[in-house]
């Protein structure tokens, strides 16, 4: 009985909880809006890999020279990410600049 | 409440399946309303399965024997403390706290990945769908917790006496949350590879997760060992036993995963390995688990002969076989652009060491499974004891230590040998004078392993010390900042890197106690009588008098009956007092008799340690109760129908004998050096771990203007 009930109670419970989306009818797809998030956590990533190759030079890991071309790559593609994101968040290249 | 508790779980199971179901359906099509729903459906299952788990720890907490489980696993003489952990002390129990944990994480995840990738996260909510299905499969149909009797006894069994033990409350936690947490990378791992996203992006989403499991199951690992040498009462910490290995191997294997991944974040490589070390991670947690419960090797950590073993090989073999095939049709998207561009780099030494780390994690699979092997070829089971492990282990060790200590002065892509030679100088030139200070001042050239790895330990520390050291320098030289401030700031802003750094400090330190206490231990086993002494190891050791406690034994576990001694230890100018006994648990052995049922039960060591940082002093007794037999024959025979407090007082008179007249007990002396620096390695790992899962502010920052600009989107929508 007590089985009988709670499963019941449960299953409407359940069913109010994931039933949400369903009923809220088709929503606008905010597709931009996840690739920007990817896109800036990707640009962190750059960012962090930029520091970490500039204190790698600094501590005497890097030469100079091997440090100018890392770094070189490295602002390049963080710069592609950052295009990506100025077009998607609507502004001119350079704008937030 | 039992019948709320089977509901929780039966729905649990079927919304686990509508989650597979609703986020495959969403990715494959159907909208990103079902994606939704099915995410909704994994935070409704973290509900129902905490739920369950907190009417199971209520009926622990109330002894309500009319649950099967509660029953068999507690009693009312068990303490409040250990009454808590019973639940996963049991078969049952400890498969309802997997799936708990489980479902928790899998809602943590899909959480915070609520608005990002939105392509792969479904895929992921259905795998991790699946796995908690699986489990609850188990749970509702062969091993229900909330199964009850029909009559309710008067007293359970109790809690086995030897898990009566703090280390023990929180390792079986500690190792399922390290399991269940790499489920959810190797969940988005296959999420990448449906949806042929093999970049960086799963790895960003969940490499914290991978992290937080790898520290778990390494806590819990530790807290094993830990319970292991303090309340087993053979001395040792780790004895290669099929249940400590199975742990083991997916942190190995974990633990290259996290080395690797950074080479695909960094470089976009090694994306086939990171996969298929993802993969395997989690089949080697699976297999961990199976290990416990399946009773197909013999373990002192396993639970009893159970009937969920079949089950479980049929579901790590569909994980690999369904992880080997995606893998296989997706190395076209898994192949890397980018080259190895030196051996001199840093994700060269990550690739050697990953080797290293694969290659122990199958050196002891091998020898873990090799009863199963050889009993399979020759019809007679066959073991590899410890000496086969450490003959095979060690080298790799050594090895590994060593590559924990190159690793962090390479540079990525390529490293000069003008600039090696000056980033090892100072290394190199302080691990030559502790070998020379090793030679000179004490014995390790007994044990040239062991002087190895002192040296490698010692070349970790200062190449790690001195990363610190140039960090900071370098900082200050921009900033002009004070030397703790430019420390503390150099390690806020490159946290993964300096905590990766005081991981690698602890676990240099955890090998090389590992090494110290293994070689160097003095150990003998004495039978001594009250008023002789015996030396071990420069400490002399005198049997002051025995001892003999009803109900109070000294670790709280609920012992009724306690014997022990009083040992006075003297060490040049130190002493000091150890008190060991061995705790006797009654049985409910119906032929055993009234009196003789609490004497011959389980019993278990209460160890007495004097801890130190140089060396450990370990003291364990076992009693000889045969001088006893015939009082409790006696006593038995002619005290069988005596009231409770009659029978109380006989017991009384039996232990105060042992008291008085104590027969020569056993003991076991151990001297063992550098013992404390396993849990203290164990603790700067943990330390270091912290430091690098903790979100950089700027991760903290994105987080916070993110939410704003969804509150502002929604805002204007309405408005």
């Amino acid at each position: 009985m007590e089985y009988g009930v709670a499963l019941l109670v449960l299953v409407a419970l359940v069913a109010l909880v994931v039933s949400v989306p369903l009923r809220r009818g088709a929503r606008v797809e905010q597709l931009a809006e996840t690739r920007l998030e990817e896109l800036r956590a990707a640009k962190e990533a750059k960012y962090r890999e930029i520091r970490d190759a500039e204190l790698d030079h600094r501590m005497g890991k890097l030469s100079e020279r091997d440090w100018r071309g890392v770094d070189g790559e490295l602002r390049g593609e963080a710069v592609e990410i950052l295009r990506e994101l100025d077009a998607l968040e609507g502004r001119a290249p350079g704008e937030a600049l | 409440m039992a019948g709320v508790g089977s509901a929780c779980l039966t729905i649990g199971l079927f919304t686990a399946l509508y989650a597979v179901g609703a986020s495959l359906y969403g990715a494959r099509g159907g909208g990103r309303r079902w994606v939704d729903s099915g995410r909704r459906a994994v935070y409704c299952l973290a509900a129902l399965c905490v739920g369950a788990f907190a009417i199971l720890e209520s009926a622990f907490l109330r002894s309500d024997f009319s649950y099967a489980l509660v029953a068999e696993g507690s009693s009312t003489t068990t303490p409040t403390f250990y009454k808590v952990t019973a639940v996963w002390a049991t078969q049952d129990g400890s498969l309802l706290l997997w799936v708990t944990l489980l479902a928790l994480f899998s809602g943590a995840v899909l959480f915070l990945t609520r608005r990002s990738l939105r392509d792969l996260a479904p895929y992921a909510a259905a795998v991790l769908g699946t796995v908690a299905a699986f489990f609850l499969l188990l749970v509702v149909v062969w091993e229900n917790p909330f199964s009850t009797l029909a009559v309710a006894p008067q007293e359970g069994a109790g809690l086995n006496p030897l898990l009566r033990h703090p280390a023990m409350m929180i390792h079986p936690p500690m190792l399922y949350t390290g399991y269940v947490g790499f489920s959810i990378p190797f969940a988005f791992a296959i999420g990448a590879l449906v949806t042929r996203r093999t970049g960086a992006d799963w790895i960003r989403a969940t490499r914290r997760f991978a992290l937080v499991a790898w520290t778990f199951l390494g806590t819990g690992i530790l807290l094993g060992a830990l319970w292991s040498y303090s309340e087993l009462g053979w001395g040792g910490y780790w004895a290669w036993d099929p249940v400590e290995n199975a742990s083991l191997m997916p942190w190995l294997v974990g633990t290259a995963f996290l080395h690797s991944i950074m080479v695909q974040e960094k470089r976009g490589m090694l994306k086939v390995w990171n996969v298929s070390l993802i993969c395997a991670t989690f089949v080697l947690a699976l297999l961990g688990t199976f290990l416990v419960r399946s009773g197909i090797l013999d373990s002192i950590h396993a639970f009893g002969a159970s009937t969920i073993g079949v089950q479980f090989l049929i579901f790590i073999g569909a994980v690999i076989a369904l992880s080997a095939g995606l893998v296989i049709s997706r190395l076209g998207d898994l192949r890397s652009k980018a080259r190895l561009e030196s051996l001199l780099s840093r994700e060269a030494f990550f690739l050697l060491n990953n080797l290293v780390l694969v290659a122990l994690a199958l050196v002891i699979l091998w020898g873990t499974f090799f009863p199963l092997i050889s009993e399979a070829i020759t019809g007679t089971e066959q073991t590899v004891g410890p000496p086969w492990f450490n003959r095979l282990v060690t080298p790799l060790a050594i090895v590994l230590v060593l590559l924990a200590g190159i690793g962090p002065v390479l540079a990525w892509r390529r490293v000069t040998v003008a600039a090696l030679r000056r980033v090892l100088l100072v290394p190199l030139a302080l691990t030559a004078m502790v070998l020379v200070a090793l030679l000179a001042l004490s014995d390790a050239t007994k044990n040239v392993a062991s002087l190895v790895m002192f040296c490698f330990v010692a070349f970790v520390l200062a190449v790690v010390a001195q990363e610190f050291w140039r960090g900071a320098g370098a900082r200050r030289s921009m900033t002009g900042e004070a030397w703790p401030r430019a420390l503390a700031r150099l390690t806020a802003r490159n946290r993964r890197r300096y905590g990766g750094y005081l991981a690698h400090v602890g676990i240099a330190v955890l090998f090389g106690a590992v090494a110290a206490s293994s070689a160097f231990l003095e150990q003998r086993d004495v039978r001594l009588s009250p008023g002789q002494s015996v030396s071990v190891g420069g400490y002399d050791i005198d049997y002051v008098r025995a001892t003999a406690d009803l109900g109070g034994d000294r670790g709280g576990t609920g012992a009724p009956i306690a014997f022990g001694a009083v040992m006075r230890v003297t060490h040049g100018d130190e002493t000091f007092t150890l008190r060991p006994s061995r705790n006797y648990y009654s049985t409910a052995d119906p032929s055993r008799g009234a009196i003789s049922r609490f004497f011959e039960g389980e019993a278990t060591s209460e160890v007495d340690v004097r801890w130190g940082l140089r060396r450990d002093f370990w003291l364990a007794v076992r009693p000889d109760l045969v001088s006893l037999e015939k009082p409790i024959a006696r006593a038995d025979r002619e005290f069988a129908d005596s009231p409770g407090d009659v029978q109380a007082v006989v017991i009384n008179t039996i232990t105060e004998l042992y008291r008085q007249e104590p027969p020569p007990a056993a003991f076991r002396v151990i001297v063992s050096p550098l013992v404390a620096w396993i849990w203290i390695g164990g603790a700067i790992v943990l330390l270091g771990a912290l430091v690098a899962a903790w979100p950089s502010p700027e991760a903290r920052l994105r987080r916070v203007r993110s939410l704003y600009k969804a509150r502002l989107g929604r805002e204007l929508t309405r408005a």
